[in-house]
C-alpha cells in the first residue's frame, strides 16, 4: 500500500490526454436550462429526483393510513391502494434511487473527483437529462389518465397487470411502460458517458487505484446497469405489444371472468425472469454507489484512510459480477424448476462475504479514528446499521427453503426497505449534508440536520424492525387490509397504527430536510472551499462553486491515493491527492 | 458519546424485543419444523453478527471520538485480519446454507405415497380437486372451461368423470397423510398459502406447479393468496379443514364428482327412479 499512497513521486509523463475543448454556453438558456454542463445536470437530474420522491413519499403515507387505520380513510379503495404502492415503489427504486445516485451524484461528482473539465461527452449528458425528465412526465401522467396509474405492483407480473381487473389496466400500465423505455433510453446515454468518463478522462496521475471509493462504486454500479436495463428494457417493450396489438410473449391461454383471451402460448413466468435479471443487479446499481459514497463519508470525518482499500475495490467489483447470477432468488416459490434453488441460494449466500467485508472495514476505519460526529458522519453511522440489519435479514431470504414461508409476506417488505430502502437514503442524505457546501458555499444548518438525522435514523427502524415479526407470522404483503384472520392477533393492528404514526412522523422529518436544503442556500454558514478537510480533488477547486471548466487554466496532478488522512509526520491530518510528496529526507 | 450509547440501546432493545415480543411464527401444522429449525440457526448467527457489528461500532464511537490533539492512526491495510474476517464469514454463511439446501431437497422431493389435491386458483377465488375412486386425476385445459366445467375438465377422459370437484367450499385434508398439491390458475399468478403449513408455491396460468407436505394438527386453517392478483386479491380467503382420517372419510363422501356435478339433472333423476 505504500507504493499507493507515495508512488508517482518522480517527473511525470506528459498529459495523456489532452485537455478537452470545452463546450462555452452563450445564453442564459444553455447556461442553466439547455446546459452542458455536468455541475449543472447534476443538479438537475438531483431537483426532478428529489421532487418526484417527494410523490412517493405521499404515496408512502397514503397507503401508511390505510395500513394503519382500515377503514378510516374510505376513499383509500383497494384500487387507489395498489396505484399507491405501485407508483411508490417505482418511483423509489427508479425515479429517485438510480437517477440520483447515477445521474445527480455521478455527474456532480466523477469530473470533479477525477480532475477533468466536465464529461466525455457533454451534449449527450444533457440529452440523457432531458429524456429522464420526460421519462418522469410519462410517469405522472399516469394519475391524470382515465382509470388512474397501473396498479400492478412495482413488479409488474403478468398477466395480471395488462389484465382487466387491476387498476391502470386502460392507460396506467401503458404509460408505465413507456416511461421505463424512455427512463432506460435516457440513462444509457448518461451511462455510457460515465463510463468512457471514469476511463478516458482522468487527469494525470489519477490510476484507477487512486480513484476515491465513491467513483468506484458509481463506476461499477454503471457498468452494471448497461448490462441489465436492456432485460428491463426487453421486458416492457414485449409487455407492450402484448397489452397493445395482442401478441402473446407473457401471455398463455387464459379464461377470465368467465371469457376466453385471444391469448395463447405465452409464459408469464419468462417476464419474471427478464424483471428480475434486470431487478437483482438493480439493488446493486443502487447499494454500490452508497457503499462508495459511505467509504469516503467515514473516511473523511474519522480523519482516517480507508481501511483496505484495495480489498473494498474488489469486493465492488466482485458484488458486481456475482449480482448477475442470484436473480433468481426472488422467485424461489415463483413455480420455476425447483433445482434453480440450489444454485441461486448458493450464490446469494456467497455474495454475503464480499458484502461483508465491506461491512468489517467500514467499522474498522472507525477502529483507532478520530472521530468528528458531524452530520454526514451521523448518516454514515445510521447506514452501518440499518445496512447490516437488512443484509442480515437477506441471509433469510436467500436461503431457498426458509424463503419459502417468508416469501410474499411484511418480512420482504420489512427486509428491502431496511437494506434497499432506508439504507441507501441515509447515504444520499449524508452525500447532500457533505457536499452541499460544495455546490452552494455555505453549510447546512447543523441543529436541523441532527433533528432531521436522528428522528430519521431511530423512525426508520421503529417502522421497520417490529414489521419483520409480523411477516414472520404469515402477514402478508400487497393487503389492503388484513381484516379477520384466524391467526393474526388483534396486537398486529395496533403494532400497525403504531408503524403508521412513526411513518408520518419521519415523513414529516423531511420537510425539516427540504427546508434546511431552501433556507441555507440564503442564510447557511459560509463554507469556504474545503469545510471537510477532505482529500479527494473536488474539493481543492481553485473556485467554490467549481466554475464552468472546474478548474482554470490547468488540470490538477495528482500524487497520492484519496485517502492520505493522518498521515504520520504531516502537519495536518489530511493530505490533498494532488499535493506533491515531500522529497525524503527534505 | 451520546450515539454510542443510542446504538448500544438499539442493539439492546432489538435482541430484547425479539425474546419479548409478542409477535411470533403461527404454531406449526405440518411436518416443515425443518424450516423452522433453519430460521432459528439463521437469527442465532445473524443475531449474533448484528449485534457484534454495532456493539462494536459504539465502543469504537466511544473510545474514538475526537477530542483535542487526537489523531487517527495510520492502517491501510492489514491483510491477515482481512483473510481471517472473509474466512469466518464463509463458515458462518456455510453453517445457514448447509441445512438449508437439505432441507430444500426434502422440500422438492416429494413422497411416493402421497395423496394428490388439485388447487385452482382464479379471481377471487379456490376451487379443488381430488382423484376419485380411481386416484388419478383427469385431464384438464382451460380450452374446456364452460360455467357449468369451470375447472376445465376433460369431459371426454374417463380418469375425470369420479374426480371430486369442490367449488365454493373448504378443502378438507386426512391429518398425517403426506399430500401434494398440484397448483392451477386459469387467469393471472395466485398462491396458496396457509401460514401454519409453512410452505407456499406461485400458480401460473399455463403450467402446473406444486409442494408437498404433511399436515400434522388438526385444526381449520386460513388460506390467503399471496400473489398479488388484481383488486381483490385481499379477499381472495379460504379455509382448509385438517381431521382424523374416519371425519375425512366421512367429509369425502358428501362431495360430488365431476360426472355429477356434469349432468346434475340426469343424476337426480336416476337416484329419485332409484326410490
Amino acid at each position: 500500500m505504500v507504493d499507493v499512497t507515495h508512488g508517482a513521486a518522480g517527473p511525470l509523463s506528459a498529459a495523456e490526454v489532452e485537455d478537452v475543448e470545452l463546450y462555452h454556453p452563450k445564453s442564459w438558456i444553455t447556461t442553466y436550462v439547455f446546459s452542458q454542463d455536468a455541475k449543472i445536470i447534476a443538479i438537475q437530474y438531483s431537483t426532478v429526483a428529489l421532487s418526484i420522491g417527494l410523490v412517493a413519499l405521499v404515496l408512502s403515507w397514503l397507503m401508511r393510513l390505510q395500513l394503519g387505520f382500515p377503514g378510516v380513510f374510505s376513499f383509500i379503495d383497494p384500487d387507489r391502494y395498489y396505484q399507491f404502492i405501485t407508483m411508490h415503489g417505482m418511483i423509489m427504486v427508479i425515479y429517485l434511487l438510480t437517477a440520483l445516485f447515477l445521474g445527480g451524484f455521478g455527474n456532480y461528482l466523477i469530473p470533479l473527483m477525477l480532475g477533468a473539465r466536465d464529461m466525455v461527452f457533454p451534449y449527450v449528458n444533457m440529452l440523457s437529462f432531458w429524456i429522464y425528465l420526460l421519462a418522469v412526465l410519462v410517469l405522472v401522467a399516469g394519475f391524470f389518465l382515465p382509470g388512474g396509474p397501473t396498479g400492478a405492483g412495482w413488479t409488474l407480473y403478468p398477466p395480471q397487470a395488462i389484465l382487466a381487473n387491476t387498476p391502470g389496466q386502460q392507460w396506467g400500465i401503458i404509460v408505465m411502460l413507456v416511461s421505463l423505455i424512455l427512463f432506460i433510453v435516457g440513462f444509457t446515454m448518461g451511462g455510457l458517458n460515465y463510463v468512457v468518463t471514469v476511463l478516458q478522462g482522468r487527469t494525470r496521475g489519477m490510476t484507477l487505484m487512486r480513484m476515491p471509493l465513491t467513483i468506484w462504486g458509481i463506476f461499477t454500479a454503471t457498468v452494471m446497469a448497461l448490462l441489465a436495463f436492456p432485460a428491463l428494457f426487453v421486458g416492457a417493450v414485449m409487455m407492450l405489444l402484448d397489452r397493445l396489438i395482442g401478441t402473446s410473449f407473457f401471455m398463455p391461454a387464459i379464461v377470465t371472468m368467465g371469457e376466453r383471451l385471444a391469448h395463447k402460448g405465452g409464459s408469464p413466468i419468462l417476464f419474471q425472469h427478464l424483471f428480475w435479471f434486470f431487478g437483482h443487479p438493480e439493488v446493486y446499481i443502487v447499494a454500490l454507489p452508497a457503499f462508495g459514497i459511505v467509504s469516503d463519508l467515514i473516511s473523511t470525518h474519522a480523519r482516517k484512510n480507508i481501511f483496505g482499500y484495495r480489498m473494498m475495490v474488489w469486493a465492488l467489483v466482485a458484488i458486481g459480477a456475482l449480482s448477475f447470477v442470484v436473480w433468481a432468488h426472488h422467485m424461489y416459490v415463483s413455480g420455476m424448476h425447483p433445482a434453480f434453488g440450489f444454485f441461486f441460494a448458493t450464490t446469494t449466500l456467497i455474495i454475503a462475504i464480499p458484502t461483508a467485508i465491506k461491512v468489517y472495514n467500514w467499522v474498522l476505519t472507525l477502529w483507532r479514528g478520530d472521530i468528528h460526529f458531524t452530520v454526514p458522519m451521523l448518516f454514515a453511522l445510521g447506514f452501518i446499521v440499518t445496512f447490516v440489519n437488512g443484509g442480515l435479514t437477506g441471509l433469510f431470504l436467500g436461503n431457498v427453503v426458509v424463503d419459502v414461508p417468508l416469501s410474499d409476506t411484511m418480512f420482504v417488505v420489512a427486509h428491502f426497505h431496511m437494506v434497499m430502502g432506508v439504507a441507501p437514503i441515509m447515504v444520499i442524505f449524508g452525500a447532500i449534508y457533505h457536499w452541499y457546501p460544495k455546490v452552494s458555499c455555505r453549510m447546512l444548518d447543523d441543529t436541523l440536520g441532527k433533528l432531521h438525522f436522528w428522528v430519521t435514523f431511530l423512525g426508520a427502524y421503529l417502522i421497520f424492525f417490529p414489521m419483520h415479526y409480523i411477516g414472520l407470522m404469515g402477514v402478508p404483503r400487497r393487503y389492503h387490509e388484513i381484516g379477520a384472520m384466524a391467526f393474526i392477533p388483534p396486537s398486529v393492528a395496533t403494532l400497525n397504527a403504531f408503524i403508521s404514526v412513526v411513518a408520518l412522523t419521519v415523513g414529516a422529518a423531511q420537510l425539516v430536510f427540504l427546508f434546511n436544503l431552501v433556507w441555507s442556500l440564503r442564510h447557511g454558514r459560509e463554507a469556504g472551499g474545503n469545510p471537510w478537510h477532505a482529500t479527494t480533488l473536488e474539493w481543492q477547486t481553485p473556485q467554490t462553486p467549481p466554475p464552468h471548466g472546474n478548474w482554470g487554466k490547468s488540470l490538477p496532478v495528482v500524487y497520492r491515493w484519496a485517502y492520505d488522512y493522518s498521515v504520520p509526520g504531516a502537519a495536518q491530518d489530511f493530505l490533498p491527492q494532488n499535493q506533491p510528496p515531500v522529497p525524503r529526507g527534505a | 458519546m451520546g450515539v454510542a450509547i443510542v446504538l448500544a440501546l438499539v442493539v439492546i432493545g432489538s435482541v430484547v424485543f425479539h425474546f419479548l415480543s409478542p409477535w411470533w411464527w403461527t404454531p406449526i401444522a405440518s411436518n416443515w419444523h425443518y424450516i423452522d429449525d433453519t430460521i432459528i440457526i439463521t437469527f442465532w448467527i445473524t443475531g449474533f453478527v448484528f449485534a457484534a457489528v454495532v456493539l462494536f461500532m459504539a465502543y469504537c464511537l466511544f473510545r474514538f471520538r475526537h477530542r483535542e490533539g487526537n489523531r487517527a492512526a495510520y492502517e491501510p491495510e492489514n491483510k491477515r485480519l482481512e483473510w481471517w474476517l472473509a474466512i469466518g464469514t464463509g463458515v458462518g454463511v456455510a453453517a445457514m446454507l448447509a441445512p438449508g439446501l437439505v432441507v430444500w431437497h426434502q422440500f422438492v422431493t416429494v413422497p411416493k405415497d402421497a395423496a394428490t389435491v388439485e388447487v385452482i386458483g382464479q379471481q377471487w377465488q379456490w376451487a379443488y380437486r381430488l382423484p376419485g375412486a380411481d386416484g388419478k386425476l383427469g385431464a384438464s385445459d382451460i380450452a374446456h372451461i364452460t360455467p357449468e366445467n369451470p375447472l376445465g375438465v376433460d369431459p371426454k377422459d374417463p380418469n375425470g368423470q369420479d374426480d371430486v370437484v369442490i367449488q365454493g367450499d373448504n378443502l378438507h385434508l386426512q391429518l398425517g397423510k403426506p399430500v401434494k398439491m398440484l397448483l392451477r390458475a386459469v387467469d393471472v399468478v395466485h398462491d396458496f398459502y396457509v401460514p401454519e403449513f409453512r410452505a407456499k408455491m406461485d400458480m401460473i396460468p399455463g403450467s402446473v406447479t406444486y409442494y408437498w407436505f404433511t399436515p400434522t394438527l388438526a385444526g381449520t386453517f386460513d388460506v390467503l393468496c399471496a400473489e398479488l392478483c388484481g383488486t381483490g386479491h385481499t379477499f381472495m380467503r379460504g379455509n382448509v379443514v385438517v381431521e382424523p382420517e374416519g371425519q375425512y372419510q366421512a367429509w369425502l363422501q358428501q362431495q360430488k364428482t365431476f360426472a355429477q356435478l356434469q349432468a346434475p339433472a340426469r343424476t337426480q333423476a336416476r337416484n329419485e327412479a332409484k326410490n
